[in-house]
């Protein structure tokens, strides 16, 4: 109890958790379709290109939200297309854009300004990134969120699962497609800055993946997800507090703890199935 | 006998090439009509044509009233990505009512319903609360048709429905597609590459080589060229 009065009592620490909170929990409902869809590796590429719109933002000296938002939308449409269309092998053309947009950053910022403490905390995190604006902006991405999910539940449903009959009952799959791109291409860049281009994406990973560990239905996934998201965003900030280690690392070894646990929990139910 | 489904000298295709040509077929009530066809002849155009995914490129093509309004019972072929999702067989079910809640964001107790009752008719109603990817290949395909009936109870589009099932589970599959064509009289059209399965329980064949190849009963089929040389009976092969 007193630790968290002593957090909450920099405001530097409550934009993060407030901004934090939210941004884990549109990541984790994004990240359900995303990965349910096998388009996991979306989440990383839109993540590196995110690190190139903004070294270059910063080289140049723009305002980084409204010049890498844009970008990271067009490459999260051009993943969508590229994954659609499987003319190409998708993976493999998004791990190379992601290592071209990564090099561009890089080059980018070592012909300009030099590795800033900015530039690097794009790379792996820093608390100190959330702003005031940041955190409405991430409340209005996740109002945005949370509503398609409360009104549109069974028809992200049935686009998750499957596409082909979402679309032949007459669901605009597109439309779908696009607004979830648009959705994860800003929660990405809204993260990215506390969590670390290298490991943002695993915000929308970790928590669907350790959900299908245990729960059964594509219901309880999704709230097991949302919750997760939070707890294990929490226990991450708190940790990195309390030790002085870098805020995104120690979220994503929660997530990787509540994994383990879920394994786990999964591995004992299914012993005692057997027995 | 009310058709459901008329073609009449329809193309459909894509930007610049047309991948069905010049086609002209019916799909009436109680139909059991097979699409056969090499890999690339124009059956998956075909069938996204019919659901309203693709639009005649020539020719007209006229839905019955009813199907337009809920949409065709459909059965696509399994992705990859549907073995291992995390999703109740109810769950599964009831997404096959979406057209008929339109705007609505939630299930009305008589789209519940219609859910349970075609689980019971299929015979998996015990599973509702299982999860779909525990379930054997058949149990999966029956969660499927039980979900393309809550779209429509007059029409079933199945799409190469046997790919990935093992023998048994592929006759029980056949087996249960002619009892509701013939018991419940729901039209069936079904795409498939298992031709020998087929010719017996079809009441019509359509093959396609982008063009039609051959349209018409399983026995004339038999006697054609075509028709012996998929089937591989004594002279085929020449």
């Amino acid at each position: 109890m007193e630790l968290i009065r002593e957090m909450l009592s920099y405001p530097f620490l409550v934009r993060a958790f407030a901004g934090g909170i939210l941004v884990s929990l549109c990541a984790a409902l994004l990240g359900v379709m995303l990965v349910l869809r096998r388009y996991s590796m979306i989440g990383d590429g839109l993540s590196h290109v995110s690190f190139g719109a903004l070294s270059v933002a910063v080289a140049a000296g723009w305002s980084p939200l409204p010049v890498s938002i844009p970008v990271v939308i067009l490459a999260a449409f051009f993943l969508l297309r590229i994954t659609e269309s499987g003319k190409m092998k998708s993976d493999a053309a998004i791990a190379m854009i992601s290592a071209s947009a990564l090099a561009v950053g890089i080059v980018v910022t070592s012909l300009t300004t030099g590795m800033t403490t900015d530039v690097s905390s794009y790379m792996f995190g820093s608390i100190l990134a959330m702003s005031r604006a940041d955190v409405w902006l991430s409340a209005a991405v996740s109002a945005v969120v949370l509503g398609l999910y409360v009104f549109c539940y069974h028809k992200i449903f049935a686009v998750t699962f499957d596409e082909s009959f979402a679309k032949a009952t007459g669901v605009r799959v597109s439309l779908y497609n696009v607004l979830i791109a648009v959705l994860t291409a800003v929660t990405i860049v809204l993260g990215m800055r506390m969590m670390g281009a290298m490991l943002i994406s695993s915000l929308i990973l970790f928590p669907a993946l350790t959900s299908m560990r245990v729960f059964k239905s594509f219901r309880s996934v999704v709230w097991s997800s949302g919750i997760l998201a939070v707890v294990c965003f929490c226990i991450g900030i708190t940790a990195s507090y309390v030790f002085s280690t870098p805020a995104g690392a120690s979220v994503v070894l929660a997530d990787l703890a509540a994994f383990l646990l879920f394994c786990l929990i999964r591995a004992v139910s299914a012993g005692k199935r057997k027995s | 006998m009310s058709v459901l489904i008329t073609c009449s000298h329809v193309d459909f295709g894509y930007e610049n090439h047309d991948a069905v040509i010049d086609l002209s077929m019916e799909v009436a009530e109680g139909d059991y009509l097979c699409v056969i066809g090499a890999n690339g002849s124009g059956k998956s155009t075909l069938v996204k044509g019919l659901l309203g995914l693709l639009k005649p490129t020539g020719g007209t093509l006229t839905v019955a009233e009813e199907l337009r309004r809920t949409g065709i019972g459909y059965l696509p072929q399994q992705t990859a990505a549907q073995r291992d999702f995390p999703a109740t067989v109810y769950e599964v079910v009831l997404s096959g009512a979406l057209s008929r809640s339109g705007n609505r964001p939630f299930y009305s107790a008589a789209e519940k319903k219609l859910a349970q009752a075609n689980m019971e008719r299929l015979g998996i109603a015990s599973l509702k609360r299982h999860c779909y990817r525990e379930l054997s290949g058949g149990q999966q395909q029956r969660v499927l048709i039980a979900r393309a009936l809550c779209a429509t109870s007059r029409m079933l589009i199945l799409d190469e429905p046997t790919t990935g099932l093992d023998p048994s589970a592929i006759q029980d599959f056949y087996r249960l597609v002619r009892k509701l064509n013939r018991e419940e009289h729901i039209a069936i059209l079904m795409v498939t590459h298992d031709v020998a399965n087929i010719v017996g329980q079809a009441s019509k064949i359509l093959h396609l080589q982008q063009r039609v190849l051959f349209y018409g009963t399983p026995g004339d089929y038999r006697k054609t060229e075509a028709g012996r040389r998929y089937l591989g009976g004594e002279d085929g092969w020449n």
